[in-house]
Parts: C-alpha cells; sequence; structure tokens
C-alpha cells in the first residue's frame, strides 16, 4: 500500500506550483490574442484538458491490457481510475470549450467543429463505463469486460476523431493549430506550461484515488481480520475495482 | 470454421422455427418509416433527409436482434457448453456476426422496399446497386459491432439498456459514413455512382471493428 502513497506529497508540491506558474502565465505574461482579446485565454486551459483527458481514455485502454496480460487487479484499478479521471477533465472540457465558442463563435455548440463534436460522442461513449461495471455483479468479470470495453474504446478514440473531421465540409480556421507552427515564443511557452500543469493535475488526482481506494480495501481486510467475517457488512454492487 | 458453420446453422435453425427476432425487427422498421412520415410531416424525401431517416431505422431495427442475439445462449445454458467444447472461441464471434449480418440482410429485404413506398425518394431505382454497397458494407460493421456489444451486455444485470448505450456511440463512425454516402445519391441531380470515401471509410471501419474484436473476443467468453 505504501508505494501509492510514496510520491504522493512530492507530487502534490510540484502539481500545485506548477499549476501557479502556469496561471501566473496566462494571466499576467502572455499577451491578448489579437482577434479574440481575452476570451482566448480559456484556450491555455481548454486544449491542455482536452489533450489531457483523451490521452488519459488511451491510458486506461493501455492499462487495461496490462491487467488481462498480467490478472493483476493494480492494473483493473489503474485503468478504472485513469478513465474516471479522465472523464471528469473532458466535462471540465468541454464546458470550457464550450464557453469559449460562445465567446468567439457566438453559440454555444457549434456542429460544424469536428473536434468537438467526436469529442463530444467520445464522452457519451465513455459515460456507459460505470454503468457497465456497475450492473455486472461478479468482480472478477467486471473487472474483464471493463478492461474489454477500455481497449476498445481507447482504440476507437483516435478512429472516431478522423472519420468525424472527414464529416464536416467546411472548417473553421484554427486559430491555433496545435503544432505550435504559428505559436508565437510566448503563447508556446505558456500552452505547453499549462499543459504540463493539466497533466501533472491528472496524474496527482489519479494518485490520490487509488490511493484512497487502496486503503479502503486495506482497512476493510484488517477489520475482517480483526473482528472476524460476521462483524462485515457484505459487499455491495460497485463501479470501483474491490 | 466448421465450429462456427454449426453454430450459424443452429442459429439460422432456430430462428426460422421460433420467428422471434426477424418478424419484430421488419415490423419495428416499417412503423418507424410511418412515424418518421408523422414526425417530418412530408410525404416525399429526398437527399440527406431520406439518407437519414433510412439509416436511422435500420440502426433502430438492428438495435432488436442485437439485444437478443446471445439471450438463448445465456438462458439455456448454450455458453456453458460451448466452453466445455474443446473448439475456438473466434468461432463464437464468427457465427453471430455472420448470423447478424444475414438477419440485418433480411431485415432490409423487407425495409428497402417499405422505404421506396413510404419515403418514395428519387432516383431509387438507378441509385439502388450503389445503396445496396453501402448497405453491405455498414451490414458488417453493424454485424461485428452488435455482437461484441451483445457478447458484453449478456452478462450485465441491465442487458436491454446496455448493450446500446455502449453499441450507438460505437456505431457513429459507420453511422455517419453511411448516412453521408447514401443522402447524394437520393437527391434529385443524382449521379447513381456511390462516393468513393465513404465507401472507404466504411470498409476501413469494418477492418478496424472486425481485428479489434477478434482481438478481444476471447475474454468476453471465460467462465
Amino acid at each position: 500500500m505504501t508505494t501509492h502513497v510514496r510520491h504522493l506529497r512530492g507530487l502534490t508540491i510540484a502539481t500545485a506550483i506548477t499549476l501557479l506558474v502556469a496561471l501566473a502565465l496566462v494571466f499576467f505574461y502572455v499577451p491578448f490574442d489579437a482577434n479574440q482579446g481575452f476570451i482566448q485565454k480559456i484556450f491555455y486551459i481548454h486544449v491542455p484538458l482536452a489533450i489531457v483527458s483523451l490521452v488519459g481514455y488511451v491510458l486506461g485502454g493501455v492499462f487495461a491490457v496490462a491487467y488481462l496480460r498480467t490478472g493483476e487487479r493494480a492494473w483493473d484499478m489503474r485503468s478504472y481510475t485513469a478513465i474516471h479521471m479522465a472523464l471528469i477533465f473532458s466535462v471540465a472540457g468541454l464546458v470550457s470549450g464550450s464557453i469559449w465558442a460562445k465567446g468567439s463563435w457566438g453559440h454555444w455548440w457549434v456542429w460544424s467543429e469536428p473536434t468537438l463534436v467526436a469529442y463530444l460522442i467520445v464522452i457519451l461513449l465513455y459515460c456507459t463505463y460505470q454503468p457497465l461495471r456497475f450492473s455486472i455483479e461478479d468482480f472478477e468479470r467486471q473487472s474483464r469486460y471493463a478492461a474489454v470495453f477500455a481497449i476498445v474504446c481507447g482504440a476507437f478514440v483516435p478512429i472516431n476523431f478522423m472519420v468525424v473531421r472527414l464529416s464536416v465540409n467546411y472548417l473553421h480556421p484554427h486559430i491555433l493549430n496545435l503544432e505550435g507552427g504559428n505559436l508565437p515564443g510566448s503563447m508556446k511557452l505558456t500552452f505547453y506550461t499549462s499543459l504540463l500543469a493539466i497533466s501533472l493535475l491528472y496524474a496527482t488526482l489519479m494518485k490520490y484515488e487509488m490511493a484512497a481506494k487502496m486503503t479502503r480495501i486495506e482497512t476493510r481486510r484488517l477489520r475482517r481480520r480483526l473482528l472476524g467475517e460476521d462483524a462485515m457488512r457484505p459487499l455491495g454492487r460497485s463501479a470501483a475495482p474491490q | 470454421m466448421r465450429t462456427a458453420l454449426t453454430i450459424l446453422r443452429k442459429d439460422l435453425l432456430l430462428e426460422l422455427r421460433t420467428l422471434e427476432m426477424l418478424p419484430a425487427m421488419a415490423m419495428l422498421a416499417v412503423i418507424t418509416f410511418v412515424i418518421f412520415h408523422f414526425g417530418l410531416s412530408r410525404d416525399t424525401l429526398s437527399g440527406q433527409l431520406a439518407a437519414g431517416e433510412l439509416t436511422v431505422t435500420l440502426l433502430f431495427s438492428a438495435m432488436l436482434g442485437i439485444n437478443r442475439l446471445f439471450v438463448a445462449e445465456r438462458e439455456q445454458g448454450g455458453f456453458d457448453a460451448f466452453l466445455l467444447a474443446p473448439v475456438d472461441r473466434s468461432a463464437m464471434l464468427l457465427a453471430k456476426a455472420t448470423a447478424l449480418y444475414i438477419y440485418l440482410a433480411l431485415l432490409e429485404l423487407v425495409a428497402l422496399p417499405a422505404f421506396a413506398l413510404f419515403a418514395a425518394p428519387p432516383h431509387m431505382g438507378s441509385s439502388l446497386p450503389a445503396l445496396i454497397l453501402f448497405l453491405a458494407l455498414s451490414n458488417g460493421a453493424f454485424a461485428v459491432i452488435g455482437t461484441f456489444v451483445s457478447a458484453i451486455a449478456v452478462h450485465t444485470r441491465a442487458r436491454d439498456l446496455i448493450g446500446p448505450m455502449i453499441g450507438l456511440p460505437l456505431l457513429l463512425p459507420a453511422l455517419i459514413a453511411t448516412s453521408l454516402g447514401i443522402g447524394p445519391l437520393l437527391t434529385v441531380h443524382a449521379s447513381g455512382s456511390p462516393s468513393g470515401k465513404w465507401l472507404a471509410v466504411l470498409a476501413l471501419y469494418d477492418l478496424f471493428t472486425a481485428l479489434l474484436a477478434y482481438a478481444v473476443f476471447d475474454f468476453l467468453l471465460e467462465e
């Protein structure tokens, strides 16, 4: 259990510092965008959130492969927390994207923006991850099926983005492309700092969730040893790995 | 291969004797066309509107079949028997996907004439070969994803809910490609030749789903 909390303090401090630096850069250092002004600054939060959440989904699939190969519960737990956190991040990404769209294009939702639509489809798909886990009673089967789901959907994420991108005839001009080709130096620095900060935040929150879940399992195991099997309330069905 | 054929024969025979699924799927398709007629309040449809009506109707009818695909296996112990037998597990995927493909093709035998009758899109006759080509490819994605989703959902408590919830987002790329590919075929100025782009997307998506399902399907059948 200690392995899960060992690096937690250092990681938390690093995350807090990077996040503060990133926010300071966003608000005090980087200049206003020539066309969009202040609203463009949401870019430094929204795009990292979106990137990190999508990477998180794929990561959940990679962990799921490791679970199916090794059969160790820890991998199932990692896969679960990766997807759980990615889901939270992507809801934040969707909301921030919607605000940006309203600010710069005048609409809360823009169907002709393929990235937005593909992102929504991915979120809708992953919203079924927890209901799926919850509706399978046998824990071993639950983990196995969730792993299969995570692998298939992790592979689906990039494919889905390609198909949705093909389906839109009229593309909004991409104000800032992600290769950084037309980003000025100050914006590039701010963007990458934000990306690092959000990635660290993702890793930290994931670690915390893992630590909390592992501690709960450990506590339960100790209580059972101390008080005997009869004193334990039977486990209810749960979406989280047990 | 022989195992797959045996399972397929068993499934088709079962369907032929009970007629549980196909009539319901066809009925749902026809009633959905009628519902669309009142929902859209149009006597004839063309272009993207017609394509959307057709693909969505086929999707919902397919969902009925997908939900029931493994029910007999679960309720009558077919899974246990299959796991006891010394055969390749992938045979189940192949057999079930083929069975679903055949059901979908039979469904379309009823749904397409009904669509031509109720929606009366222009140039239905001249673009029929291209239309069939699109449906043949989209049925592939429906069959594979449907089998995969059904195999997951049949072991869950809320079987009928989990299936469509996972299946619909996974089917969206195929749905987009089919609908946008069929749309131009049903316009007034249609040329009758299919768009290569969407055929390629559908074919690639079929391949992608088939490989993926083949890779993970074994894990769904362990006991």
